[in-house]
């Protein structure tokens, strides 16, 4: 942005910054814009800490501008920042899809921010880039599994499977009765990914240095066979015939439905979707359980986590110090209260001092043993690794439509990857 | 023309208007179109962040090549613009046919052919993919009352590519009409009478006078047709995104989501081979439809 019009845009603003800095009470006054993604969570929990912040600050106007998720949001944070015509604060995914929005370049750092001691090093590291923190968690961790409808369990007397033979027998057991034992929902390509992507907690068991191999381009998918059982579980589903009927055109919301109300017995999926289970259909949250999708040993049975998605300052924006202050607001104790209350608890927090209230949702409960002492978890490969090809969810729609086979789909999405590592400039490709 | 006639004109001209009276046309021209057109070309052989651009030679070309699902997209582009192009030509011919013939309510019956070609594409794309859900669309649900298992329309890879291009001949036939019957009420009433007194049938008049003297009208809509086929991209996003997986994909949904996954040089590269291959497509084919037009 040029400098007349930085001037012309926030001379009062920064007017008004310059003013508040020398005063004692640090209350906080400007203009701010705040880029979120669509999802009715992040809506909500954008609006409540808006509010709560500009209550305390009412010097301070915030407007919320709302983006689409998945492929379309990636693009319009990516086309915005290039531009320089970001707004001031952001949402947007931590681990590598972070890496591939140029951080360096594009953001401003806040490792030197008095908040970030509260945060801890594992979701530092998500969000770190050329020795700097350029992030805070604004949403608890998440676990990628399979959450199952309570009330068929009971009806069958099935047992939370810890393998996948279990579960495939689960499977069979809930197809005989009638019911539609798992549910996939490709009409929104992306959540098609979780049996590959949730199944990396397995792969590390098996191959603890995947990820380091995999980003120096020294380990395959294909040719790594731990790392094809992903393809290959999302391919049995299809082909053992457990699927809804309308697989191929069902959205995510409608998946969320299914296994809340009983419509199918099955859903993979990342577990902030009980935020949305408890804004859409509420009187079935409890029905609604959660464990981690399973290996092929009981043992070392753990579950895939993803660090939560961050808030972000871009570099080009005019007001920074206001920026930091929200930002700070948001990964505070109070910030978590705020969210507690507008979306509810669906996890663990990243932030000390964020605690989870008494009464959380079955599947939250569920979620939290893997956390805890003697639990076992295991970060997805995304926070392992900069590189994500951006056609999984295309290899995945096809190989769990039973379009490709497993191996192949694999082989295709190691040339996938090749492409991001080449853009990233990585050495190995 | 004559030998004589170039210079007369030619000085007429100029005292008429000056050269630079097209400076202003060519300063938009070539800073709209020349320059991102060149500068594409040379993207197209960098790898690019928006940032810097590293320059790698003919890689983007070999690595759009070398990817199955490209080819693919290749290939399904001509399909998809043969199968529409053609179907708009048959369909709207007989539409014409039908309503330039004395018929009732001719001026309603052209009006509500016409009126899909005035809805948005996304629109229309969105409408259709709601009527073609696999279990709860209207189509399968009344193709379920006179007991037909409708197929999966677009969540069925053999089938998605058909799907959204009987939308588009759906949503572009009225076009092609309209051509073909501005062509036909051209053709001279003197050729149906001959016809007529020689005893044709009606078949043979469709056949040796209509066909023939509506050649023009073909030619449009043909070449219209096809190079809007072979770019289409609005009404696959809009319907399948390419899916399901790739098997819907055509060039312009490919390079979009290289655009999309940030691979900048690599999509730039996919428009260049898009502008080839309408290029190498549609001028053989224009010079081919022109070549034979107005032999009567």
């Amino acid at each position: 942005m040029t400098k007349t019009k930085l001037f012309a845009l926030t001379g009062a603003s920064l007017l008004g910054l310059m003013m508040t800095a020398n005063a004692v009470n640090a209350q906080q006054s400007g203009y701010l814009s705040f880029l979120i993604d669509n999802g009715p969570q992040s809506v909500a929990v954008a609006e409540a800490w808006v509010a709560a912040f500009t209550e305390q600050n009412p010097d301070v106007t915030i407007d919320i501008e709302v983006r689409p998720g998945g492929g379309e949001g990636d693009n319009i944070v990516k086309t915005r920042l290039a531009t320089g015509a970001m707004a001031d604060v952001f949402f947007y995914n931590s681990g590598s899809l972070f890496q591939a929005i140029n951080p360096v370049q594009n953001l401003l750092p806040l490792t030197n921010e008095p908040f970030q001691a509260a945060i801890q090093d594992s979701f530092k590291s998500v969000v770190s880039a050329g020795g700097e923190v350029y992030g805070a968690p604004f949403a608890p961790a998440m676990g990628g599994g399979i959450f199952y409808n309570k009330p068929i369990y009971e009806e069958l007397g099935l047992e939370i499977p810890k393998t996948w033979d279990e579960f495939m027998a689960n499977n069979e057991k809930i197809k005989a009765a009638g019911k539609t034992a798992v549910i996939q929902t490709y009409g929104e390509t992306w959540t098609s990914q979780l049996f590959v992507l949730a199944d990396f907690y397995n792969v590390l068991t098996e191959v603890p240095d995947f990820a380091e191999k995999f980003t120096a381009g020294e380990a395959k998918f294909a040719t790594t066979p731990a790392a094809v059982r992903g393809f290959e579980k999302l391919q049995a589903v299809y082909d053992g015939g457990y699927l809804n009927a309308d697989f191929g055109a069902a959205t995510y919301p409608d998946g969320l439905r299914m296994v809340a109300t009983g419509e199918g017995a099955h859903y993979p999926m990342l577990t902030f979707g009980i935020g949305a289970i408890a804004e859409t259909v509420p009187d079935h949250l409890a029905d609604v359980g959660f464990f981690a999708q399973p290996g092929d040993n009981a043992e070392t049975n753990g579950l895939t986590t993803w660090m939560p998605d961050s808030i972000y300052v871009a570099k080009s924006t005019t007001s920074p110090d206001l920026a930091k202050a929200f930002v700070a607001f948001v990964a505070s104790p109070e910030g978590c209260d705020i969210r507690n209350e507008a979306v509810g608890a669906t996890g663990p927090y990243m932030i000390d001092g964020c605690t989870l209230p008494a009464d959380v949702p079955p599947a939250v409960s569920d979620m939290l043993p893997y956390f805890q002492e003697g639990g076992h978890n295991g970060p997805a490969l995304e926070f392992l690794s900069p590189i994500k090809g951006p056609a999984l969810e295309q290899i995945t729609v096809e190989v769990g439509s039973g379009i490709r086979q497993a191996a192949d789909g694999a082989a295709l999405y190691d040339e996938d990857v090749r492409k991001q590592a080449q853009q990233l400039g990585l050495a190995g490709w | 023309m004559t030998a004589s006639a170039v210079p007369a004109l030619k000085i007429q001209r100029r005292s008429l208007y000056p050269g630079w009276f097209y400076a202003p046309a060519a300063v938009v021209y070539s800073v709209l179109f020349l320059a991102p057109t060149l500068a594409s070309l040379y993207f197209s052989l960098t790898r690019w962040t928006l940032f810097d651009a590293t320059f790698i030679g003919f890689d983007n070309f070999a690595q759009f090549f070398r990817e199955p699902f490209l080819i693919q997209g290749l290939v399904n582009t001509v399909i998809y613009a043969v199968i529409t192009s053609g179907l708009k030509v048959v369909v709207g011919m007989m539409l014409a046919v039908m309503l330039t013939s004395q018929i009732m309510a001719r001026g309603y019956l052209r009006s509500v052919i016409f009126f899909p070609v005035l809805v948005s594409t996304i629109g229309v794309g969105m409408t259709f993919t709601v009527l073609m859900h696999p279990t709860l669309g209207m189509i399968n649900q009344s193709l379920a009352l006179i007991g037909i298992k409708g197929p999966g329309w677009l969540v069925d890879p053999k089938l998605a590519l058909f799907s959204v291009a009987l939308v588009d001949v759906w949503k572009g036939v009225g076009l092609a009409t309209v051509i073909y019957i501005a062509g036909l009420v051209a053709i001279p009433k003197d050729y149906y009478e001959a016809a007529r007194i020689d005893g044709a049938t009606k078949l043979q008049n469709f056949f040796y006078v209509t066909l023939p003297l509506s050649r023009p009208a073909t030619a449009t809509v043909i070449t219209l047709s096809f190079i809007g086929g072979l770019r289409t991209f609005d009404l696959i996003w809009a319907m399948t995104k390419g899916g399901p997986g790739f098997a819907s994909d055509t060039v312009a949904s490919v390079i979009y989501k290289q655009y999309q996954a940030g691979f900048y040089g690599l999509s730039t590269a996919g428009n260049v081979v898009l502008f080839i291959l309408i290029a190498v497509l549609v001028v053989p084919l224009t010079m081919f439809l022109n070549r034979k037009q107005g032999f009567e």
